[in-house]
């Protein structure tokens, strides 16, 4: 049985085995998933995380034989695979997420506090449906609750800690270039005590 | 091909096509090598590259940079990288590493010539480009598998069997994809560049002519 293994005996047989072809063919299968799971990652990124890499199975560059070729080939369609089911668990989320706010907006009494941001729903954009009490605790005792959806993503400007940062150093090297007769007047305004 | 479509466009100097090995060129059809030489010394990069990287950066968004993968000549490089067992996301195709160093530092940093040329124009094409000291260059240059006993210049030990270079008529310069050899690359004594590029399958040739043109062009306006 061992010598049916033994390419020889194919070759006595007219049986070629041309291994070039298969990496070849191999190669197209990868470039073929590789393509498939680019695809996926671009359209997970954002929504969930996609386990898309797959290690170097060289140190360095170099012709891959048919078992290595094979490898990264089938770990390229677990990828896809895992991938896909990343996508699938995320969308059944996000429809689920979208059936609540829909209850929500019919029945705000009974999703006291219930918060669900557009992300939850994979919108893209800040923003949530927030059920909260009509007046305050007012509200609360009446049972009077509403969703409130908020108007989008705060407008761009420099955060309040940079601005105390600048306001604090530009006082201090106010005061160093106004040395002591400066301190003086400070001290004069009321601005320190 | 390469020196007729140069022609065509009147642009001197043409590329040379550079040779590759046939059981390698069996194995991977459309891999090839080009190059151009172009009289520049390194130094800082002028206004208008600077500007131009600016510009660059200006047009570039990270959300370009997710879905670069799905362009066709950035997904051609991440093949090739996986077919010769490198890992994409690890040692990253140029145009992807230069993308993701623009999201990082807030812009492409300038890092002076010819460095600043190649850049915008991997950038621009996506197209794998890289730079020699043509000076110590001996002959055409080639991609080819190590011989045993080879190593590359200044890297200690020898290379490990097969693996895939860039070389010249004498000895491997460096690794495709990888480390320059000593002696090879850029440095402050250079004062002729041959800006190679490596073209693999699924890249177009007008693709790698126009990225050799823009990175000369660039090198030769300084």
């Amino acid at each position: 049985m061992p010598a049916l293994l033994k390419r020889e005996e194919f070759a006595g047989l007219g049986t070629g085995i041309d291994e070039r072809r298969a990496r070849l063919e191999l190669r197209r299968q990868i470039g073929r998933l590789e393509a498939e799971l680019a695809g996926l990652f671009g359209e997970a990124f954002g929504h969930t995380e996609v386990a898309h890499r797959v290690d170097a199975v060289a140190s360095g560059p170099r012709l891959l034989d048919l078992g290595e070729l094979e490898a990264i080939r089938d770990r390229l369609a677990e990828r896809i695979g895992e991938a896909r089911q990343a996508l699938v668990e995320r969308r059944q989320v996000e429809d689920e997420n979208r059936a609540l706010v829909e209850r929500m907006l019919a029945a705000p009494q009974d999703f006291k506090w219930v918060r669900v941001s557009r992300q939850d729903l994979g919108l893209p954009g800040c923003g949530h449906w927030h059920s909260r009490p009509r007046l305050g605790p007012l509200g609360m005792l009446m049972g009077w609750w509403r969703v409130k959806v908020s108007s989008g993503c705060p407008l761009a400007r420099r955060l309040a800690a940079v601005d105390d940062e600048v306001e604090a150093r530009e006082e201090e090297a106010g005061r160093g270039e106004a040395g002591e007769a400066g301190r003086a007047e400070t001290r004069q305004a009321g601005l320190c005590s | 091909m390469a020196d007729l479509a140069a022609e065509r466009l009147g642009w001197e100097p043409a590329p040379r096509q550079g040779w590759v090995a046939p059981h390698i060129a069996s194995e991977f059809p459309g891999l090839g090598i080009a190059w151009v030489e172009v009289d520049a010394k390194p130094g800082r990069s002028p206004d208008s590259v600077r500007r131009r990287l600016r510009d660059l950066s200006d047009r570039t968004y990270g959300s370009q940079a997710i879905r670069l993968r799905e362009r066709p000549i950035p997904w051609a490089y991440r093949v090739f990288f996986r077919q010769i067992g490198l890992d994409p996301d690890r040692t990253r195709i140029p145009v992807e590493q230069l993308t993701l160093d623009r999201l990082h530092d807030g812009g492409f940093a300038s890092h002076g010539l010819p460095a600043d040329a190649l850049n915008i124009a991997i950038v621009e094409t996506g197209v794998a480009l890289r730079a020699f000291d043509a000076d110590r260059l001996a002959g055409s240059l080639c991609i080819r598998d190590s011989a045993p006993g080879e190593s590359l210049p200044g890297a200690p030990g020898e290379l490990p069997g097969g693996t895939l270079t860039i070389a010249d008529e004498e000895r491997p310069v460096a690794l495709l994809f990888g480390a320059t050899g000593e002696g090879f690359g850029v440095v402050k004594e250079t004062r002729r560049l041959a800006l190679a590029s490596v073209q693999v399958k699924g890249v177009p040739q007008i693709a790698v002519e126009e990225a050799l043109w823009m990175a000369a062009s660039t090198l030769e306006a300084a």
